[in-house]
């Protein structure tokens, strides 16, 4: 995570192993940085502001924005105590209950929204329940808050987990001497101490939210000011007014790398907070 | 669709010729079964069908995807491509459908005629504005609007129940199939044996209806003309045609080239 200064050859290891490194690593560079440069290249700031003002694009932004803070917040809550659990204690069945934390990463988005249809559809099992109480998934605001939960938590409950897991035991050793009990030591020990992980977490979940397409369009459904997020909007553009397929594009790259780079980098600066990671005497319950 | 676009698909064809078929995703199956027919009669040659909605398939020729041959589910798109030279000849209207709206066998809305579609509360599921089918369903709609047994407001009441806008006809089946919405419409081909067993299909007055035009064409710059000019042919011809028949299209007569 922390960018170190350029290797030198002289570290230790041959020079070609160096010019490897360095090929290997500008081959994906470029494959990574040229796609994006292509978008930023078909727009001007001026072609930007004009398509913003189309009503389409603030619909679908509007709603975005919602959608990401409403799922975010629910990531937050739900994650941090799934996290805190996993790091603490030891139960039967956590291998499984890890993998399946990890699965929508590697899922396919629309077998994801699939799923979700097949649980919280109004013919699924948990959907008729919801029924009951009045609530709707599909073609909802809700439903896409959900399938970004879906898709998203993982990406928060990874780093969460490592950043509570590698506080240096010695500090909850203390807590526990002084006569702290589990709440204070969660919350005025190992939380400032995480903060850190968790904020590069949130970060991460937030923009995978943000640009979650395939579970929504499977699960929610596509309806401008309802279920149509940006991606989504994206993806009908792309069909019939490629102009505002690439704003809506390029809006989306700059708010992800906006949140990428804003809450993966300042926070431990900001907050004059000092991670000890990796320490030998570690709290991990792997 | 990306693999479609994928520069690399050159690279990596085989030697033995492929023809890529962009078609609208509502001919999957019967293109399926044309496509078979066609390797059966051309060794050698292997068809590789490319399914979506047409505007996508036009978006997709239109940005320089590799194509042979293009079927569309409407002209506007055929025309779309045709605006920017991308055809190598005209194009041949070679099947006709209708539009039928299709409810879940299990009817949560209990939607027993087409006038309940305007109902309040119905979840209404139609194409996008962009997707042939969509375009067509809102037609359909304002048609209906003006027969003597609709009320003249029936498409704004139905269009105000509209909760999801797909992007092809086999999403709004899908929708439909699975009974989360209440209500669709989709080609009458569309409503295939593995659909009819999950859905209540309801005929549109013909008055109102109307008959969707398939156009196809060569894509200009095609690599294998000769091949795509008999897959054309194949598609035309009574064979081709009695596969699209039994796939719930209209059969166009064409006279012998």
């Amino acid at each position: 995570m922390k960018p170190r200064a350029t290797p030198t050859p002289a570290s230790g290891g041959p020079a070609t192993l160096f010019f490897l490194a360095l090929a290997a690593t500008t081959a994906l560079v470029a494959l990574l940085a040229l796609p994006f440069i292509g978008l930023l290249a078909r727009v001007t700031p001026a072609g930007i502001l004009v398509h913003l003002a189309q009503p389409q694009v603030l619909v679908a932004l509007r709603l975005s924005l919602f959608t990401t803070l409403a799922s975010t917040a629910t990531v937050i809550v739900l994650g941090t105590p799934t996290a805190y659990l996993l790091v603490t204690r030891e139960f039967p069945g956590k291998r499984l209950l890890e993998v399946l934390l990890q699965l929508p990463m590697v899922l396919p988005p629309t077998v994801a929204g699939f799923a979700l249809l097949m649980a919280f559809g109004r013919a699924g099992f948990a959907g008729r329940a919801l029924d009951v109480l009045g609530i709707s998934l599909p073609f909802t605001t809700l439903g896409v808050v959900v399938a970004q939960v879906f898709m998203a938590a993982p990406f928060y409950i990874a780093p969460a987990r490592a950043g509570l897991g590698s506080i240096d035991r010695r500090y909850l050793e203390a807590a526990d001497t002084l006569g702290a009990g589990e709440a204070f030591r969660f919350f005025r020990v190992m939380l400032p101490i995480a903060l850190p992980a968790l904020l590069s977490g949130v970060a991460m979940s937030a923009a995978r939210a943000l640009g979650e397409f395939g579970a929504t369009i499977t699960f929610a459904g596509n309806f401008p000011g309802t279920t149509q997020t940006m991606p989504l909007a994206v993806y009908m553009a792309m069909q019939s007014d490629l102009d505002t397929a690439v704003v809506l594009s390029v809006l989306l790259l700059l708010m992800s790398f906006g949140l990428l780079l804003g809450l993966r980098s300042a926070p431990a600066g900001w907050l004059g907070i000092q991670a000890r990671a990796g320490t030998p005497g570690s709290l991990s319950a792997r | 669709m990306a693999g479609a676009m994928a520069p690399g698909a050159i690279a990596a064809s085989p030697p033995a010729s492929t023809l890529r078929v962009f078609a609208a995703a509502s001919l999957s199956d019967a293109f399926g079964e044309i496509a078979q027919s066609f390797e059966r009669s051309h060794a050698g040659t292997r068809v590789q069908l490319n399914l979506a909605g047409s505007q996508q398939l036009a978006s997709q020729i239109e940005q320089g995807a590799t194509a042979d041959v293009f079927a569309s589910a409407d002209e506007r798109w055929m025309d779309d491509v045709r605006a920017q030279q991308l055809l190598a000849g005209p194009d041949t209207v070679f099947a006709l459908s209708r539009l039928v709206a299709i409810v879940p066998r299990t009817n949560p809305a209990r939607i027993s005629r087409l006038q309940d579609l305007g109902k309040r509360g119905v979840k209404l599921v139609l194409g996008a504005r962009t997707v042939p089918v969509g375009q067509y369903s809102r037609i359909v709609l304002a048609n209906l609007s003006k027969l003597p047994d609709f009320d003249s407001d029936y498409a704004r009441r139905a269009l105000a129940n509209l909760v999801s806008e797909e992007d092809n006809v086999k999403a709004v089946v899908a929708k439909v199939q699975l009974g989360e919405a209440d209500a669709g419409m989709v080609y009458q081909s569309d409503v295939t044996s593995a659909v009819a067993r999950y859905v209540r299909v309801f005929e549109i007055p013909a008055a109102a209806n109307v008959l969707a035009r398939y156009p196809m064409a060569i894509v200009s710059g095609t690599r294998s003309p000769d091949a795509a000019r008999d897959f054309v042919a194949l598609t035309l011809s009574p064979a081709g045609q009695e596969i699209l028949k039994r796939h719930g299209f209209i059969p166009v007569p064409h006279p012998a080239p």
